[in-house]
């Protein structure tokens, strides 16, 4: 059976360019970039290669600002850890109710730790409410954490707003970007972001790879605490085939951007509206307008998520759900709960999640297959 | 992604007993919508008293309409007497086990049955009402449905009871009660292998100064001995004590610990009967039975 994977906002397909790239480095050029020998030593500029085409998808005045690090949730710990270091009689965080749990469950974490936390709201369609932020800041307000896109639902917050917002108030700012980053536009040169976390295996590198934006001038603290690679910044020996393989990553990410707009985001609409269309009681989640295109969350009432999921993997189709049942804990999705979508929505929700490697074949299966799916779960359900 | 049996698959993908009976002998629904998963069933008895046929509709995981399935399966043939023998433990042996986290489900399958059985005797609405003291209140869960599924199932965590009953699973405040529960439930278990032991009466040991539980299990008696126990003294004892005075009584249903009468003659229309009923009546199923017995009035 053919497998139909739309659920990249979990994780994507590693390209085969990023493949052949990283090869080498697990055949030949296996030594440590710190090495004084050159077997070693020539590793470093590979590096530093890569380094350079993180800093130019996401626009960066210089590639030091990047630093590699094992993964998004790392680089998110490690820029809020370092915010909070960098001025200690500050104990007061921003950040929304519908971050990833990298950022979520880290803000649980310091409030037991005795820091103060605003979780921002937001509406029916996954919005921020821009005035409600700009009056949440306080003497002392550390950092403001906000995601640029929601994970879930695909919603794009207006982070260029509240950058200008933090920046005039000398207020550090932390972006989690791990679902905006390749696929949609990102300047950093002109956007004033202290920090913002991005993965590899979320733009078609491996997972077990992320990097940190941190800008120039900023007071930064190590979390990971080691040697002296990626400038005394983050302790390990670097992962290196994955590092040259998020390199190469961005730098497809980056000629592909336009593709990702067009052609990825018609796929995505398409996919959405044969749903809609063929599918009776089908409710988008989160506003059509400010998201990702590559993104759609879709309800379907009086069903449940993990059982739509496993119908469709019988098709080998591959998404996701924001249903208690497949999270393993017993509420859905907290994103689909701040919106305040009903239970019985948010138990009954998929979220489409494409990639360039998408087909128009695959949509039109995906089609062809849902009304069915929800129809035979409908017939066996209580409430109809 | 779960680890589910063939047979969970199976169920999920065949799900057998689609449906709802038309008039149907019994019906219970348990579950909501909020909670992610809602189970109704329905059943038809033939002449002889046994389950003819059994539908189910449920709105859930793939888990949740195996259980609903398999339930609807093992109970056809049986007579309710049967039939409410069966634990969650039955439901998820006979799927060939759920994951932990899913073992709620079975427990959904137990309760509707129930509900069910008890619709059928004219004790409830097919909706599964909540008794006693609600300990979750996310999920509506209360302190009666816990004690049984931590004993049924020998649970000894919270986190166990938040996966056999989703009890513990939303904001956690009730945290610090489960443990109450378990703690306790813990210590009576101690008491007994202790007892077990020990010769009776035991000479050395304080005597407890605390109530037993009106809700806890009586683990030494199993149902159907409870069930001879209560017929026994109703009919040697209760009855010829009421009918001396004009009244009388009919044992309706038995409930674990919760003894259900009916009051006739001269007891139905007195206005003490209640008084009458807890006074006399529980007294003796308590002091002959176990401390934990409990008795309903069912008005006909």
């Amino acid at each position: 059976m053919k497998t139909i994977y739309v659920d990249n906002n979990a994780t994507t397909q590693v390209a085969p360019e990023v493949i052949d790239a990283m090869l080498p480095f697990l055949r030949e050029m296996w030594g440590n970039p710190s090495s004084m020998h050159t077997f070693g030593g020539q590793v470093a500029k590979h590096i530093d290669k890569a380094r350079e085409r993180v800093a130019a998808l996401i626009g960066a005045e210089r590639a030091s600002e990047i630093v590699f690090t094992s993964c998004g949730s790392e680089s998110d710990n490690t820029a809020i850890r370092s915010a909070l270091l960098s001025d200690t009689k500050k104990r007061h965080i921003i950040t929304t109710k519908v971050e990833h749990p990298a950022v979520l469950n880290l803000c649980k974490e310091l409030e037991k730790e005795g820091y103060e936390v605003t979780y921002l709201s937001v509406d029916g369609e996954g919005r921020l409410d821009i005035d409600e932020f700009k009056n949440s800041f306080r003497e002392g307000t550390a950092i403001v954490s906000i995601m640029w896109a929601n994970n879930e639902t695909g919603v794009v917050f207006p982070i260029e707003e509240i950058a200008a917002e933090c920046a005039r108030r000398n207020v550090p700012l932390h972006v989690d970007a791990v679902q905006a980053v390749g696929k949609i536009p990102i300047d950093l040169k002109n956007t004033p972001i202290t920090y913002l976390a991005l993965s590899g295996h979320k733009l078609h590198a491996p997972k077990g790879v992320g990097a940190l934006y941190v800008r120039r001038g900023t007071k930064f603290h190590p979390w990971l605490v080691g040697g002296h690679q990626e400038h005394g910044r983050r302790g390990g020996t670097e992962n290196v085939a994955s590092i040259v393989g998020l390199g190469v990553a961005c730098e497809l990410a980056l000629k592909n951007m336009d593709d990702e707009k067009t052609r990825v985001a018609s796929l995505r609409d398409r996919l959405e509206k044969g749903i809609l269309e063929t599918v009776p009681r089908g409710f988008v989640n989160g506003n059509r307008k400010m998201r990702l295109p590559n993104t759609t969350n879709i309800s379907f009432e009086s069903i449940e998520g993990e059982a739509i999921l496993l119908l469709m993997n019988e098709f080998g189709i591959c998404a996701s759900s924001g249903s208690a049942c497949t999270s393993g804990s017993l509420l859905p999705s907290h994103v689909l709960v701040a919106m305040g979508i009903p239970f019985t929505r948010a138990h009954g929700s998929i979220r489409f999640s494409l990639s360039r490697y998408n087909t128009e074949e695959e949509i039109a299966f995906i089609i062809e297959k849902m009304p069915a799916i929800v129809e035979r779960l409908r017939q066996l359900s209580p409430i109809s | 992604m779960w680890n589910y049996s063939e047979k969970v698959i199976d169920y999920f993908l065949h799900p057998r007993n689609v449906g709802e009976i038309d008039n149907p002998d019994g019906e219970g629904e348990v579950g909501s919508l909020a909670c992610g998963d809602m189970l109704r069933l329905t059943f038809k008895l033939d002449d002889n008293g046994r389950i003819a046929d059994a539908k189910f509709k449920t709105f859930g995981c793939a888990s949740a309409i195996a259980s609903s399935s398999a339930l609807t399966e093992m109970i056809k043939g049986m007579t309710l007497e049967e039939a409410e023998k069966i634990t969650n433990r039955d439901i998820a042996n006979f799927l060939g086990g759920l994951p932990e986290e899913k073992m709620h489900c079975s427990v959904m399958g137990r309760e509707a049955l129930e509900a069910a059985i008890k619709n059928y005797r004219g004790l409830a609405s097919p909706k599964r009402e909540l008794e006693g003291n609600v300990v979750c209140k996310c999920f509506g869960v209360t302190e009666t449905d816990i004690r049984r599924v931590v004993e049924e199932n020998g649970l000894t965590t919270i986190e166990q009871v938040t996966d056999y009953t989703k009890a513990g699973g939303g904001c956690g405040q009730c945290h610090e009660e489960i443990q109450k529960i378990l703690d306790e439930i813990a210590a009576n278990r101690a008491a007994e292998a202790a007892g077990a032991e020990m010769p009776w009466p035991p000479a050395s040991r304080e005597p407890s100064l605390k109530p037993p539980p009106l809700t806890s299990e009586v683990p030494h008696l199993s149902n159907l001995e409870i069930v001879h126990k209560v017929e026994e003294l109703i009919n040697t004892r209760i009855r010829p004590a009421l009918q001396h005075d004009g009244g009388d009584l009919e044992l309706v249903d038995i409930d674990h610990n919760t003894v259900y009468v009916s009051l006739k003659g001269a007891c139905a229309t007195c206005p003490s009967s209640t008084v009458t009923m807890r006074q006399f009546i529980e007294k003796e199923l308590r002091k002959e039975i176990s401390p934990s017995m409990h008795l309903e009035e069912v008005r006909r």
